[in-house]
């Protein structure tokens, strides 16, 4: 084991691995992690926390991991090259570890001009492959970005993000190979709508035997209407939803689209489990975390392995 | 070339407001390429404050120049007689024009009518884009001469992020992605197997990050 993470104890030893999402609060209140992640809890082996994610100023992903391991969960913390030089981001890991901190995803993060300070001064010093590097540097060489020797190395089970359907789409598998070859142990992917889409891609990740070196999780998110559909069609950042899913949703009454936007989901989850190199799924419920027990025992994911076997 | 681009009339006037007699200074450089601060735009500009400050009774007196560089001592120097005629001076040339007018004559203030912008090129007339980031450590020829420190909003320099989106940028659909952009051009040149190999880190010290840069060469000092 590379680390003391649950995360990669399931994935190491086989097991489909189910992780989660939690958006922290825009606000100091920490009783909303706590309302969240009584519906995570027993029902995914660990919590991603977004880190400011879309670039809105929220509670820290630190923080946030920190008070979700209190809860008996393992918080996988979401770091973006966006706010901080390698400096700060090689600090706040130091002190994640100490908090109890085990995994981290590596991103370069949405660009500020989405959030509510469009008028902010960026970072990014390091992308998120550099950051990758720096990460198992630390944990693997015992020494910072800058070569000193680190005292109490941070073991962290190194994750990054795939996004299949952004462009050129050719370059995406040569990207995830960078990934693989800088240090990453997991992938969690962009939300999957476009399945033959994903099979390609994957296709082409098996074709470089990429499968076989890194854990990819397949990203999941319910639609809960028409509106969210349309929505994250349109204005989120690398998100594709093929006409025919929108169809589907308008196909039933509006009262019956929650339960749709769940049965497409749960759908999705199955196709993704026959998929050759697929270790295990990512389910982001945004804002909508109650149904995650629901999603998870109709894909027939329960019970989770026990994070204290 | 830098590109600059004029103020606002209305801040320019209250940067101004209080002097009597103003030199309006242009830069026969960057600046008048790029149509913001040549001996045109400074014509311009003084008749446009000429006028405002007689409809509101000012009295204000504005002197025009124009000289081949403004970050150039030696052209500065044909500005001194003009400058003793005046309370202060605007001009519009870039950042380092106003702060070498400034270094020059510290017995007046010096003021910006251009908001310098960036190092680019014009596409088209009216149109112009940035193209380098001044970083201090060139990588144009890994990148099939398209600079990602300039023309990705994140200077990725690992490959296009997950907000490329058919060739555009997740900032705005006008922005192109300058990795598809190197994606495209590094395909045409049979070139692709330069974006298999990692970026490592980037040495910031030399870009503005270090601190103010100066260069000294001693093979051409007198």
């Amino acid at each position: 084991m590379k680390s003391e993470s649950n995360l990669e104890r399931i994935l190491e030893s086989g097991q489909f691995a189910v992780t989660g999402e939690c958006g922290p609060p825009r606000g100091a209140d920490g009783s909303v992690i706590e309302r969240k992640a009584q519906f995570l809890k027993g029902n995914v082996d660990a919590v991603n926390v977004t880190d400011n994610q879309t670039s809105i100023v929220r509670m820290s992903s630190i923080a946030t991991c920190a008070l979700l391991n209190q809860m008996g969960l393992e918080g996988t913390m979401q770091m973006v090259t966006r706010d901080r030089n390698r400096i700060a981001i090689q600090s706040d890991i130091f002190g994640a570890y100490a908090l109890g901190i085990r995994n981290i995803l590596c991103l370069s993060g949405d660009h500020q001009s989405f959030g509510d300070h469009p008028t902010s001064k960026n970072v990014f010093d390091l992308d998120s492959i550099q950051l990758i590097q720096a990460v198992k540097q630390m944990r693997d060489d015992g020494k910072v970005l800058g070569g000193d020797e680190i005292q109490g190395v941070p073991r962290m089970f190194i994750g990054a993000a795939a996004n299949p359907f952004a462009d050129p789409f050719e370059f995406r598998v040569v990207r995830l190979a960078k990934k693989v070859a800088a240090g990453a142990d997991f992938i969690q992917t962009q939300c999957i709508y476009n399945l033959d889409k994903f099979e390609k891609w994957m296709e082409m990740v098996r074709d470089r035997g990429l499968h076989e070196r890194v854990h990819i999780l397949a990203g999941v998110t319910p639609l809960k209407s028409v509106g969210m559909a349309v929505y994250m069609k349109e204005k989120v950042a690398g998100m594709e939803i093929p006409d025919e899913v929108i169809d589907r949703l308008k196909g039933v009454s509006k009262e019956k689209r929650a339960e749709e936007g769940i049965n497409i989901c749960v759908e999705t989850v199955q196709r993704l489990r026959e998929i050759e190199g697929v270790h295990g799924i990512h389910l982001m419920a945004i804002e909508w975390e109650e149904m995650v027990p629901i999603i998870v025992k109709k894909a027939g994911l329960l019970p989770r392995p026990s994070p204290n076997p | 070339m830098i590109i600059g681009e004029r103020k606002s009339l209305e801040e320019i006037r209250k940067m101004i407001g209080g002097y009597k007699r103003v030199l309006v200074v242009g830069c026969g450089t960057c600046v008048t390429v790029c149509l913001a601060g040549g001996e045109k735009e400074v014509a311009t500009l003084s008749s446009a404050l000429r006028m405002a400050a007689k409809k509101d009774g000012d009295g204000l007196e504005i002197s025009e120049a124009t000289i081949e560089r403004q970050c150039d001592i030696e052209f500065i120097e044909e500005l001194r007689e003009k400058v003793e005629q005046v309370d202060a001076a605007l001009s519009m040339g870039c950042g380092a024009g106003v702060q070498t007018i400034a270094e020059t004559f510290s017995e007046i203030p010096v003021y910006p009518a251009l908001n310098t912008r960036f190092i680019g090129r014009t596409e088209e007339q009216g149109v112009w884009t940035e193209r380098c980031a001044a970083c201090g450590d060139c990588i144009l020829h890994v990148t099939g001469g398209i600079c990602p420190i300039a023309r990705c909003s994140k200077s990725l320099l690992n490959g296009p992020c997950g907000g490329s989106k058919d060739g555009k940028c997740e900032i705005n659909p006008d922005v192109a992605c300058a990795w598809q952009l190197i994606y495209d051009r590094l395909k045409a040149l049979d070139q692709l197997d330069k974006l298999e190999e990692i970026v490592p880190v980037k040495d910031w010290s030399v870009s503005r990050d270090g601190g103010p840069r100066k260069l000294i060469r001693e093979d051409v000092r007198l």
